[in-house]
């Protein structure tokens, strides 16, 4: 019954809205085998870990720590290493490293994505800063770390430097293919029907582009993470690549294992957020893809 | 024609001149004649179709019309206006808008974002006002209804009809029309083709019309040019005098069939080379 | 006289051809033009980019590193830890993803775990794995190997399911077995994304590979830039970073080559 008002609601109005949809396709996925089995698969990896590490002691596993000795401890209210939920050094940790990440990620974008726009509009743009881009760009980002340290006084600039860096050339490179994957005859039409320079360039150029910036953004976010733990482990004095180095050398390794889940957790949330945005954005973007 | 006359609407405007207008690619190279020596003479008003084989240059024409590219020799004139000659293209502009072969909608936008485009961004009419104006036109249209959903959400039929009207928002002298119908199945064909005709008698604007399909070209066109293999040449002009408003019964008639007949054997030859050219070209 | 459209084609490749040359010029000066910014940057101790060592100065340093063996040796144990770790990657990740593309209980059971490892930086694992391992070349071969084998697996996961099903049901209705749509269809089919994973894996792969010999290494490309910090060499770490650089951009080339190799039908530049 909800499936018939659902089809009589595309053919009405501007389409079934986009609650409606997902709801829909949560209950069907719900009827399916896949949440079962996904849940299995999940549920059997840990208990494979726990395994390994907790139960059997297999030789080298036995050496990692096992998932009820991170959860214990990371639940703890009294953690023997330090940190857990319930010491504000967790949080410290994390908005640490989510204020870096923020910080690097908006200077990457808000300078990359109109980079980008410019590349793909004028053709001289493109051809003075497209081979110098390309000269940089094979360099990863985590061999910029000793330079970042040299050249920026204080960690705190290199780090944000560092991330910075892996996002600009995915945002700027993302939004370049997406200008030049608008169909010229787009472009035509556009002049056709009498629209100047600063038109095409806000009417056509960036709705038509918005979708492979917006994939350029998710990949983005995830280099900036990336190259976020790479700069911490070598020059931080908190946050969760920090962390990570840290409680290796302190000999500490189940919060080695609570910062690797956090920093999972918070690098999903991350691209799931931007995903969000991108869908809001582009409206017809979901719309073309439900069809 | 008669009857459009018959009807109280502004005087029409929109007359072109194509004088003994050539196209050569790459001037400098190879020098491939595209376009030799057209010419034309489209009244104000006139329902102008061009029919030729595909890719025999009819679109290099249509181009140079609109402004995407020059000519090498030759004029066209737009209501005694010089528009394009050798050395000058004209800037692409509304009073002359084109309607894409694969259409042109803009997927980003909504129905109503798409007709209100060219109004909003020439600046002619507040944005309210073109939402209102683009209503009523799509209600006069037949296409109420849809003016929330975005292009991919209707049907090819339907997204060539708002094409259409995106066009008439602007009000343009002359609509170029690019075998708007091409991938069209035949049903559908015959709903837009009447949609077209309706348009065309109510706003009696100068229609420049390509079309690789012959009877398509009879049933819609008031004259037909028939152009020849690369380079395009005018092969036959043909007067239709079939009386408007036309409908599907048209295609039935004694008239139309003969017309058919007439050029068919024309086109047929044309094909042949064409064809026979087109092999060359793969081997 | 040859026809319009072969004419139009050929037009077309002379002009992208004079085109190109415009912008190649235009690319050459912007790099000429960088590097002399730089170069005066770094003499008039403009703040920042003051400090990095000047293109005179690498260009001094790299004479001698160009003769020096060690260098050398840091080129190869780089590109070996790339090779044995990407490769492995490739060995297990592929089936692993054709796997889970072509059977949807083994994606269903698989998958979500996949999804949970995915946005742990690969790094955040060189920890763990050098507790893990006995040694740490061991260590960092499978770091290596982590980055390197997600992105196969994903990518082939989402090739697999993207092939369009009517080549499927044209195999089936020409006769084919289980064993022939596999290998005549869904294994051709799912190519191009396995050449599009390499290739984003090898760009991965060495971004790990620097950082994990910069953590946890005495020896390597990565070891030697960031030695040069350390050690206060600064133009070494330019000559580090540039050598990096370079061995990506083959590597990355090597892959396209042996991708375009392939996936013939694709080829259309």
């Amino acid at each position: 019954m909800s499936t018939a008002s659902a089809a009589t609601a595309t053919r009405n109005d501007a389409g079934p809205s986009s609650l409606e949809v997902s709801l829909f396709c949560l209950r069907e996925w719900l009827k399916s085998a896949a949440p079962y089995l996904n849940l299995l698969g999940i549920v059997g990896f840990i208990f494979l870990w726990y395994l390994l590490t907790e139960k059997l002691k297999v030789p080298w596993f036995n050496k990692l720590p096992g998932p009820v000795g991170v959860y214990g401890e990371w639940v703890s209210p009294d953690p023997s290493y330090g940190i857990s939920l319930y010491t504000p050094e967790y949080y410290q940790h994390i908005v640490t490293s989510i204020w870096r990440v923020l910080q690097a990620f908006f200077l990457a974008t808000f300078l990359g994505v109109p980079v980008g726009l410019m590349m793909g509009w004028k053709k001289t743009f493109k051809d003075y800063t497209f081979p110098l881009l390309e000269t940089l760009r094979p360099i990863p980002m985590l061999a910029w770390v000793p330079l970042s340290i040299l050249m920026w006084p204080g960690r705190e600039a290199s780090i944000i430097f560092l991330t910075f860096l892996g996002s600009f050339f995915a945002t700027v490179l993302n939004t370049l293919l997406g200008v030049e994957s608008i169909d010229e005859v787009y472009f035509r039409a556009a002049h056709s029907l009498g629209a100047k320079p600063r038109h095409v360039f806000l009417k056509v150029i960036l709705p038509g582009a918005l979708p492979f910036i917006f994939t350029g953004l998710q990949i983005s976010m995830g280099f900036a993470w990336f190259s976020l733990v790479a700069g911490e482990m070598l020059a931080g004095e908190y946050g969760l690549g920090y962390l990570i180095w840290n409680s290796f050398i302190m000999v500490q390794y189940p919060v080695i294992v609570i910062a690797m889940v956090t920093l999972g957790v918070i690098g999903w949330l991350s691209s799931a957020l931007i995903r969000l945005v991108g869908n809001r954005l582009m409206q017809w973007k979901v719309r073309e893809e439900i069809r | 024609m008669n009857t459009a006359e018959a009807l109280s609407v502004p005087a029409p405007r929109g007359q072109i001149s194509i004088r003994n207008v050539s196209k050569v690619y790459d001037p400098e190279g190879a020098r491939v004649l595209a376009v030799d020596n057209c010419s034309m003479e489209i009244a104000a008003g006139e329902f102008c179709v061009v029919v030729g084989p595909s890719g025999c240059g009819k679109t290099t024409l249509l181009n140079a019309i609109a402004g995407f590219h020059g000519i090498t020799s030759g004029e066209i004139l737009l209501d005694g206006k010089l528009l394009c000659g050798p050395g000058k293209t004209p800037p692409p502009g509304s009073d002359r808008i084109v309607v894409f072969q694969n259409g042109a909608l803009f997927p980003w936008y909504s129905v109503l974002e798409n007709v209100t485009f060219g109004p909003v961004v020439q600046g002619v009419m507040p944005e309210r006002e073109a939402r209102d104006r683009a209503r009523e036109l799509l209600s006069q249209m037949g296409l109420e209804g849809i003016e929330s959903n975005y292009p991919s959400e209707i049907s090819s039929g339907m997204r060539r009809r708002v094409e259409i009207a995106r066009a008439m928002m602007t009000d343009p002298s002359v609509l170029l029309l690019d075998e708007p119908f091409r991938a069209m199945d035949a049903l559908t064909k015959t709903v837009v083709h009447q949609f077209l005709l309706d348009v065309y008698d109510r706003s009696n604007k100068t229609i420049f019309f390509i079309t690789h399909d012959l009877e398509e070209a009879i049933f819609l066109g008031s004259k037909v040019y028939i152009m020849t293999t690369r380079p395009a040449r005018i092969k036959t002009v043909l007067d239709v005098d079939i009386p408007r408003p036309r409908d599907f019964r048209v295609l039935s008639s004694a008239k139309y069939i003969k017309l058919k007949k007439e050029c068919i054997e024309a086109v047929h030859e044309e094909a042949l080379k064409a064809f026979k050219a087109g092999e060359r070209e793969m081997a | 006289m040859t026809t319009a459209v072969i004419a139009q084609g050929f037009n077309w490749t002379r002009c992208r051809r004079k085109i190109a040359n415009i912008s190649t010029a235009r690319g050459i000066a912007a790099i000429v033009v960088f590097t002399i910014v730089w170069e005066l940057c770094t003499r008039l101790h403009v703040p920042i980019i003051g400090n990095v060592p000047a293109p005179s100065a690498v260009l001094a340093a790299l004479g001698k590193q160009l003769v020096s063996a060690e260098y050398w040796l840091s080129w190869r144990d780089s590109c070996l830890r790339i090779l044995s770790g990407f490769v492995l990657a490739q060995v297990l990740g592929i089936p692993l993803g054709l796997l889970m593309g072509m059977n949807r209980t083994a994606r269903e059971l698989i998958y979500p775990v996949f999804e949970i490892m995915r946005p742990i930086p690969p790094l955040a694992w060189v920890p763990a794995s050098v507790i893990f391992w006995p040694t740490s070349e061991m260590s960092m071969m499978f770091v290596v190997f982590l980055g390197g084998f997600f992105t196969v697996v994903l990518n082939i996961v989402g090739g697999a399911r993207s092939i369009d099903i009517r080549y499927i049901r044209a195999a089936h209705s020409l006769g084919s077995s289980r064993s022939d749509i596999f290998w005549r269809v869904m294994l051709p089919a799912t190519l191009p994304s396995i050449v599009v994973g390499m290739t984003v894996g090898m760009g991965i792969t060495w971004a790990v590979v620097v950082a994990a010999e910069m953590i946890a290494s005495r020896s390597g490309l990565g070891f030697l830039t960031w030695r040069a910090y350390v050690a206060g060499e600064y133009p070494l770490i330019i000559i580090g970073m540039m050598s990096i650089g370079i061995a990506g951009y083959m590597s990355s080339a090597l892959i396209r080559f042996i991708g375009s190799r392939l996936t013939p039908w694709l080829r259309v530049f």
